[in-house]
């Protein structure tokens, strides 16, 4: 390398992703892209067509018979246990046997020589299910006795009675919020090869490929060690790729194990998106009490979430939901209970923000009652509430936010967006256009950055320095297409002072780094950066003392430039550095370990300090409503978030865009839609519609805060970016309803619950039209 | 006699191809990623609604050979017949150099997980090769076909201005005309089950001695029969091949339009015969869908939800069909008999539909109502159109689709109208006479008492637009 004074890739560099090269052309190999193994078989799983019921029989002899079949498999065919519960509470298995608990619950598998030979074989199965009542939505749920999937929480701050009835202002209401579908562009696949002496490795696309090699071993009762998994990238993940994957894997394996063929398992995108789980969609029930300025002086809320059949994440999400309840938001009393429903549906499961957005959502639509009842601009009442000076700072569950940014936010937003000068002449505008009606609305986002089981918050690294000088970087992370591999490799780097394209990014597998935890909850570049660092840190260290020694200088004489070592008045090229260590017979090869400090957290008690710090963000969007039709766009969005001193900006930025237009599909046209017969009819892209380009908003202003570091001592002063975007949609939310609002001049709080499709907005227009009469 | 060729023949990579040995219902998509090992092309649905599988056709026409995107997902291998089969994998040079579009992507950082990238690649690709320059929006209508769950789009917009400024190896490795001419001897093609016939009279006998046979024309509904529905729709009679078929007859009293004219190709024609049709034809399907999708087609499927049966019946269409020598012509209503079902024998296939224009004094709208605005099917479509004399309706055509269980005129609500003064009196008795003719149901696109309520919604902002025209009644882009 020449002497530049800068590194190419360095932390803080807007470097294109990793793969963008591969992407653009077409090379980049996903998991259906790696090269058959000679006799690859594929499976194909047998799915429930009923949402609750006894199976009677299940004949797979004409499955059997089918041409090119080379076997099936049902529960009876599993060495190890029937079971993949995330949780270890054996209520999530393989294949159903007895009962059948959702529509679209794996039955059996078929493996066959080709996968249109193995999807016409599974459709041939008999099957004889009794029905038996379905509960299929929150209210049947809680007619029939309200049984839970897991333990609800229950967090208390103050006395919420007392501070309620006290309370000059109250008033209650229930919010119902929506589902959604993650949606990768590349569904789910597992490619499995059978090893010697029962070894099998695994190809899947999990964000969590630790949990998906304890699964495979489970299932087929074999020890950890028997099993690799191994991920270079997936097409998008996003929380559906945590859990979810296990059962794919774990039936490839199974198959390929059964029949000692390799077998790869990749469901069509309508089993897909029946079979595996979804975003919560959850009710909620509200009071609060305030003060004739808008001060919220108590809020009390419940969350019912629909589960689904079984437990899977379903414990830490609606945990997560009630640690988002108070959004930006001072609470001076409260209380927040989360009860998790099981009902005869796909097991809900991690999406971005992993049940935190839908606890933001019922704050800000608090927050929205209050500004209608008082007939104040809802900004003035999120302004009035946020969290403050240390008298104001206490969250439901007793941690302080000390790093709080968001009332600088807001007002730099408002400010940028020009919110009150545009508020007043849409106003004006709306009362001159009898159909369309616009909207505004500025929202912030606080949320919290760690898993909440403190255990999770771990993270190791492995990095090899060749005696070239070129090094190897491999990690417990994922890459889904957030940058994750990219910003590591850039922290790495960093480290040793050398061009990124030195440093070789490899595919992650449980036999380099094991126990790794899921790359979820924001936490990727956060913990594996910390990881990857430490290792590249010993390594830097036996070289700063390797060189130390034999130049004969203190340690402290020696320091790594770009591309280059300064030993004493010397400088030496950093790849004739390693070379000599390397004849040194020095060590060039390290682990890295990394967990995080501060945090803890005591469940029963509903105190502690669960986060190790907050990501901020906030954002203005502008939206257009017919309102004969319910027809909307997105007009303009300003958006300033917090990701503390970016490794990044590129990515950060992309992050930013990406969170906030799923976020916005998710409260806008995503909408899941289930027969009366438990059935999803909204299961292809075709019946489920995502956003589009055209879709986007039509002038979009995105700035990343400016001086912000994270107060903690994180990876570079950075803070995790993955998730906490995709609140900021809230803004459109919001915009809605305010648009809609103006049909009733405003004195009506519209209660737009989400997602507000066309039709929803129209309810709401006809709704307030008619009250205001 | 027409001759009879067992191979399938076409330009891939630089030379032509030769398959004899393929299943009709393989889809360009299997073949690429099973058998040519080409996996830089993916599956995210097999539906025809992501985008991620789209490859680039090239079709010689008017001496010039056109590349459109089409989804590989749901067009079968036959469909190549002739044509120049362009995927991610042929564009970069043979250095690595990336092309414009590629590296526009790069720079504008617009791929992150990398899945949707070919296929947003392919979209710009045929979009930067066909204009030397485009609008925003027209970067918005080529990626209507495309999705993409992680970037929020922004960047790839971006890419598509800044691949307009890039210099680099050609977009695409174009051909010329005389390539894929010399293709073409005349011949029946049968692969397989797969069968095509090169002209009208060939098509016609063929359909005669297999009545059973599945009419294909883009297969963006065939398509899905084959990979959702795992159906076996052999023999399969592909239509794309026969001229006559796509023939756009521009005349001063009609439009006729053969039955194998795609949306993309119709759109000029139909525009200029009633500007009201270009924000539909903006919003069926994606550019994917639409350059391989027919009218014929669209017809011919007989669906409910269909969005060309409204606005061309209100507009008075005539449906023409032919069974082997004998050719019949009725009005497009009559055509859907009831929840598909339509009046077309073993045998007969549709040739054309003929438009007349409308006159001066005809007022014409069509609304389209979906969930998502872009690439959504309908959730209903209403088209309305109505001649005005002295303010008098002389003649009232409503259409709706989405409303009962086929495409269907609003028989009562017209009457309502005609021989009437058109204000807001007869206005509202037209939209009361809505609910006596359509009783529509729910599903998860809407329920039924939305769909009734905007019926008459609609009908209202069609009145404003006729009576009003300066009051904004829709939203920009709509
Ligand atoms: C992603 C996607 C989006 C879509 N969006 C829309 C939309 O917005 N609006 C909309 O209306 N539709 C939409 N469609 C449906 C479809 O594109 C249209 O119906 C299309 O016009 C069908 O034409 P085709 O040429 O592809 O027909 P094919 O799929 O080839 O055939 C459809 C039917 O017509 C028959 N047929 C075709 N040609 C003839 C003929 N000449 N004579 C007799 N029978 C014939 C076939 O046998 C078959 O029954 C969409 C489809 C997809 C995949
Ligand atoms: S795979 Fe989705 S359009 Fe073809
Ligand atoms: S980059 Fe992941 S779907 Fe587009």
């Amino acid at each position: 390398m020449s002497r530049t004074e800068k590194i190419r890739g360095g932390v803080a560099e807007a470097m294109a992703h990793d793969s963008a090269r591969l992407h653009v052309t077409g090379a980049a190999r996903y998991c259906d892209d790696i090269q058959a193994p000679a006799g690859l078989a594929h499976a194909c799983l047998g799915l429930a067509e009923a949402a609750h019921g006894r199976i009677v029989s299940l004949d797979l002899a004409a499955v059997k018979a089918a041409p090119g079949v080379l076997g099936v498999l049902t529960a009876s065919d599993i060495p190890g246990a029937n079971d993949i519960s995330p949780t270890g509470r054996h209520d999530e298995p393989v294949f159903a046997t007895g009962e059948v608990l959702f529509h679209g619950q794996p039955l059996f598998a078929v493996v066959a020589e080709t996968r249109d030979a193995a999807r016409r074989a599974a459709r041939l199965a008999e099957v004889e299910i009794v029905p038996l009542p379905a509960i299929l939505d929150l209210d049947a749920a809680r007619a029939a006795g309200g049984k839970l999937v897991t333990a609800p929480l229950t967090l208390t701050l103050g006395d919420v009675d007392a501070a309620i009835a006290a309370a000059p202002r109250r008033l209650a209401g229930r919010m119902a919020i929506g589902g959604q579908d993650h949606f990768y562009l590349e569904g789910h696949i597992a490619l499995a090869l059978p090893g010697e002496d029962g070894e099998v490795a695994v190809f899947s696309s999990t964000q969590h490929p630790s949990e998906v090699q304890h699964m495979v071993a489970h299932v087929l009762g074999l020890p950890s060690n028997r099993v690799t998994v191994e991920v270079r990238r997936m097409g998008g993940a996003f929380g559906g790729k945590e859990t979810q994957s296990n059962l794919f894997a774990a039936v490839a394996a199974l198959a390929a194990v059964t029949l000692d063929r390799p077998v790869k398992l990749r469901p069509d995108r309508d089993d897909d998106m029946v079979a595996t789980g979804k975003r919560h969609d959850m009710e909620v029930d509200y009071e609060v009490g305030f003060d004739a300025a808008g001060n919220v002086l108590g809020v009390e809320m419940t969350f019912a979430a629909r589960c689904g059949f079984s437990a899977d994440l379903s414990g830490p999400v609606t945990d997560r939901t009630l640690f988002h309840a108070d959004n930006c938001y001072h609470w001076p009393a409260a209380r927040l209970t989360s009860e998790p429903l099981m009902t005869h549906t796909v097991s809900n499961t991690a999406f971005r923000g992993f049940g935190g957005p839908q606890g933001m959502l019922a704050a800000e639509r608090v927050i929205e009652e209050v500004a209608f009842a008082l007939g104040e601009d809802p900004l003035t009442i999120r302004t009035r509430n946020v969290y403050g000076d240390a008298a104001r700072a206490v969250t439901p569950y007793h941690q302080r936010v000390e790093d709080n940014i968001a009332p600088r936010l807001m007002a730099a937003l408002a400010e940028r967006a020009d919110y009150w000068a545009r508020r007043a002449a849409l106003r004006r505008a709306n009362a001159d256009s009898a159909v369309i009606k616009r909207g505004l609305a500025l929202t912030p986002v606080k949320f919290g950055i760690s898993f909440t089981a403190t255990h999770f918050n771990q993270a190791g690294a492995l990095v090899h320095v060749y005696a070239d000088g070129s090094v190897r970087l491999n990690h417990g992370g994922t890459e889904m297409g957030q940058g994750l591999y990219m910003k590591v490799a850039q922290v790495v780097a960093e480290e040793f002072q050398i061009d990124v394209d030195r440093v070789r990014i490899t595919a992650t597998t449980t036999d380099k780094v094991p126990n790794t935890s899921a790359t979820a909850a924001s936490s990727g570049s956060d913990l594996n950066g910390m990881a990857a660092r430490n290792a590249a840190r010993a390594i830097r260290d036996r070289l700063t003392d390797f060189a130390a020694e034999s130049h004969g200088v203190a340690r402290d004489q020696v320091s790594f430039l770009p591309g280059r070592v300064r030993v004493g008045n010397a400088e030496i090229a950093f790849d004739e550095l390693v070379r000599q260590a390397y004849m040194a017979r020095v060590q060039l090869s390290a682990t890295g370990f990394y967990k995080t400090p501060k945090i803890h957290w005591d469940r029963v008690a509903g105190r502690g300090r669960p986060f190790y710090y907050f990501s901020y963000g906030a954002a203005a969007a502008e939206v257009a409503v017919d309102t004969a039709t319910g027809e909307y766009q997105v007009e303009r969005v300003d958006i300033l978030h917090d990701v503390g001193r970016s490794l990044n900006p590129a990515i950060d930025r992309g992050q930013i865009e990406g969170g906030f237009v799923q976020g916005m599909g998710w409260l806008t046209t995503e909408e899941l839609w289930w027969d009366d017969a438990g059935r999803l009819r909204t299961h292809a892209p075709s019946t489920y519609k995502i956003p589009l380009a055209s879709d986007r908003p039509r002038v979009f202003n995105v700035h990343l805060a400016e001086d912000s570091e994270n107060r903690e001592e994180t990876i570079y002063r950075s803070k995790a970016v993955g998730e906490p975007p995709l609140m900021l949609a809230m803004s459109v939310l919001h915009a809605l309803s305010d648009a809609v609002a103006s049909v009733a001049d405003y004195s009506l709080c519209p209660r737009l619950d989400p997602p507000a499709t066309p039709e929803r907005v129209l309810a709401a227009v006809d709704r307030l039209r008619e009250a205001a009469r | 006699m027409t001759s009879t060729r067992g191979a399938i023949r076409f330009l891939h990579r630089g030379r032509v191809r030769e398959l004899a040995a393929e299943s009709a219902t393989r889809t360009v998509l299997d073949w690429l990623r099973e058998t040519e090992g080409l996996t830089g092309t993916k599956e995210g649905c097999a539906e025809g609604d992501c985008g991620a599988c789209t490859v680039l056709l090239g079709r010689a026409e008017a001496g010039a050979v056109r590349y459109e995107a089409v989804n590989a997902c749901i067009a079968f291998l036959g469909m190549l017949e002739g044509r120049h089969l362009v995927t991610v994998e042929d564009l970069a040079a043979s250095d690595g150099t990336l092309t414009p579009v590629q590296q526009a992507m790069v720079e504008c950082h617009a791929s992150q997980c990398g899945f949707c990238t070919p296929g947003f690649v392919m979209a710009l690709s045929a979009l930067r090769h066909a204009s030397a320059s485009a609008s925003a929006r027209d970067v918005e209508v080529a990626l209507q076909g495309n999705l993409c769950r992680c970037t929020g789009y922004q960047p790839i917009v971006e890419a598509g201005a800044r691949m307009y400024e890039l210099t680099g190896p050609p977009v695409l490795p174009a051909v010329e005309p005389g390539e894929l001419d010399a293709l073409e001897d005349g011949a029946t093609v049968r692969v397989g089950g797969f069968v095509q016939p090169a002209s009208l009279d060939a098509l016609a006998d063929i359909l005669q001695a297999t009545p059973e046979a599945t009419i294909v024309a883009g297969a963006t509904d065939v398509g899905l029969w084959v990979t959702k529905g795992l159906r076996d729709i052999t023999p399969m009679v592909h239509i794309g091949r026969v001229a006559a078929l796509r023939e756009i007859d521009e005349g001063p009293e009609r439009l006729r339009l053969g039955a194998g004219v795609s949306y993309t190709q119709a759109w000029p024609a139909l525009v200029r015969l009633a500007p009201g049709l270009d924000a539909l034809l903006a919003r069926i399907g994606g550019a994917q869908v639409r350059n391989a999708g027919t009218i014929g087609g669209n017809i011919a499927n007989g669906s409910p939800i269909g969005d060309m049966p409204p606005p061309l019946i209100a507009l008075g269409a005539r449906l023409e069909l032919r069974s082997r020598g004998e050719v019949r012509e009725l009005p497009l209503e009559d055509f859907f008999l009831d929840y598909g079902r339509q009046d077309l024998a073993p045998g007969e296939f549709v040739t054309a539909v003929t438009i007349p224009r409308p006159k001066p004094g005809t007022h014409f709208a069509v609304y389209k109502i979906s969930k998502r605005r872009d690439e959504d099917i309908s959730a209903l479509c209403g088209a309305f159109r109505i001649d005005l004399v002295d303010g008098v309706v002389v003649e009232a055509r409503i259409a709706f689709g989405g409303m009962a269980a086929t495409p269907k005129r609003a028989a009562v609500a017209e009457a309502a109208m005609r021989g009437r003064t058109w204000d807001e009196t007869v206005l509202d008795a037209a939209i009361a006479a809505l609910a006596m003719d359509y009783a529509p149901i729910d599903d998860w696109r809407a329920s039924g008492a939305y769909r009734s309520r905007i019926a008459g919604n609609l009908l209202r902002r069609f009145f404003a637009e006729t009576t009003e025209p300066a009051m904004p009644v829709r939203l920009a882009h709509v």
